[in-house]
């Protein structure tokens, strides 16, 4: 038994675990960034009275969230580097990384703007309608009536997606990131065979640590700061 | 948006109509505008050539590629969802019952493999299974099996979310006229929450269809590599992968509005809270609704009415 740790610790110290799961974190923590900043434009087209505006948002969507996650990164990779030639840094790994941002958030953004809809759908319409009554023009009701209750209902929808990005952050490999986990796991079972359910248990676990806890402050948020109706 | 009331707007008056009109001519004009842009940036680098897309539609790319890629697809698709039914219903009830080393193992396993990317248990399993020989087909094995953990974890949490919705009432009434705990979890909760929850089952189709392109990391031949593999050998890999990327869109459009639609549909049938999932991850379990206020319910995930 002793061993075996030992063997086992010398493996954690032959490979770069803790980077690769910093990897992970970096891409999600940059298209958690860019997605909420794409997805609030394209939930803001789609509640806006412009029919042009919600036909756009509508049909960006319905495209992007259909469409799997490993076609967007392999098409980022095959069809727009490849084919089409574009680059967005020399750097080699730098370029990856950064397609690999943008397909996951061009795909994030589609729910992050479904979830912060849901939220404007929990505000009843009575509480618009009161907001009229007593005066106040279509800035101050939203402002101070509709949007505060909106954002604590979308809490726990925009957690979810958080949670999903993270996760799907390991799909960065399609467009070669090569130095996140799903490859560093890869690597490290093909040449420690026998080491194959440690090495997976450490990474799932790793996963675990990091996922839970958004999932508890997000419920826990949203519990808190749901509008008692 | 015209036909129902908007929470955040009033029905305009002329001057705000007028105003809308203009919004939506310079709205058009910029969306049009980027299409454009991005339209003349392709034609300038010659993707519209015929030659890169002659060969789509020539019988050879649909019979050897597209056709048995999308059965693939379809293949570990429709194995994982079963499997992922029956894994949930077994876990979902597990974490329901009264036995508590029951209710928390079930707890444990959900939320272990709910919180694992699914990619990672695909790569997992695939090297397993081929270390193993455990069969001919390890990436097949490997992308079912993983997508019945990740996504029977989900509807685990759907089972019980969809009885925790039922009003309190219907429990109780099972209890006054004799019946036990078990049983009214089996005869009175189940089949009302089964029925409540298959909105989101279907929405979490969506998602089963989309992970199995997971499947081409480790080479598993579903539609994605399929087109990989024909893209590769005609050198137009933007023109190919838009075509199972429009393949994937639509069966996964049909879907989530047949989901759309049972939710409505099913609203009447029983005392639960029908609602689609959000088609990415877990769905949310709805708060606020609270039991017996489907309407509510509705509007807490989503108006499913809107497109």
């Amino acid at each position: 038994m002793g061993d075996f740790l030992s063997q086992f610790g010398a493996l954690f110290a032959e490979y770069p675990v803790a980077s690769a799961f910093w990897v992970n974190i970096q891409l999600t923590f940059w298209a958690a960034i860019f997605s909420l900043l794409l997805g609030t434009v394209l939930a803001l087209m789609r509640i806006s009275p412009i029919a042009s505006l919600q036909w756009a948002g509508a049909a960006y969507v319905n495209i992007l969230r259909n469409t799997p996650l490993t076609v967007i990164m392999t098409f980022l990779f095959l069809a727009v580097w490849t084919q089409l030639q574009i680059t967005l840094s020399d750097d080699f790994a730098q370029n990856f990384f950064r397609f690999g941002v943008v397909g996951l958030t061009v795909y994030h953004a589609a729910f992050v703007c479904e979830a912060i809809r849901s939220g404007v759908n929990t505000v009843p319409l009575g509480q618009a309608e009161a907001a009229r009554a007593i005066g106040l023009s279509f800035l101050p009701a939203a402002r101070l009536i509709i949007l505060p209750q909106a954002f604590r209902g979308a809490i726990a929808p925009l957690g979810n997606t958080l949670i999903a990005l993270l996760k799907n952050s390991t799909v960065a490999v399609a467009v070669s990131v090569s130095t996140e986990t799903s490859t560093l796991m890869r690597e490290m079972i093909e040449s420690n065979a026998n080491y194959i359910y440690a090495i997976f248990m450490i990474f799932a676990i790793g996963f675990a640590v990091l996922v839970i806890p958004i999932g508890l402050l997000t419920t826990y948020l949203s519990n808190r700061l749901a509008v008692r109706r | 948006m015209s036909s129902q009331h908007s929470v955040l707007f009033d029905a305009p008056g002329p001057r705000a109509r007028r105003r809308i009109a203009v919004g939506n001519i310079v709205g058009a004009l910029i969306v049009l505008g980027i299409a454009a842009l991005v339209v003349a940036e392709l034609a300038r680098k010659g993707q519209f050539a015929a030659s890169l897309w002659e060969p789509i539609f020539t019988s050879n790319a649909w019979q050897n590629y597209f056709i048995p890629g999308l059965q693939n697809t379809l293949r570990a698709a429709g194995f994982a969802i079963v499997g992922a039914v029956v894994f949930g219903l077994i876990f979902g009830s597990g974490r329901l019952a009264r036995v508590r080393v029951v209710r928390w193992l079930s707890g444990v396993v959900v939320e272990f493999f709910r919180a694992v990317p699914v990619l990672l248990m695909m790569v997992f399993f695939w090297l397993l299974f081929g270390f193993n020989r455990i069969s001919d087909d390890p990436a097949f094995l490997a992308v079912v099996l993983a997508l019945i953990l990740y996504n029977g974890s989900v509807i685990a949490e759907l089972v019980r979310a969809g009885v925790g919705n039922l009003p309190k009432g219907q429990s109780e009434a099972g209890l006054a006229v004799g019946l036990t705990g078990g049983q009214v979890l089996r005869s009175i909760q189940l089949p009302q929450a089964l029925i409540a929850m298959l909105p989101a089952l279907v929405s979490q189709l969506v998602v089963v269809l989309k992970d199995t392109a997971l499947g081409q990391i480790i080479t598993y031949n579903e539609l994605l590599r399929a087109a990989q593999i024909f893209g590769n050998g005609n050198s137009n890999n933007l023109q190919t992968l838009t075509v199972a990327a429009l393949v994937f869109i639509v069966i996964n459009w049909a879907l989530t509005a047949v989901a759309r639609w049972l939710s409505r549909y099913l609203s009447g049938r029983t005392s639960g809270v029908t609602a689609a999932g959000p088609g990415i991850g877990n769905p949310t379990a709805v708060a606020g609704g609270g039991p017996g206020r489907p309407g509510n319910a509705v509007a807490a995930t989503g108006d499913p009415s809107a497109t």
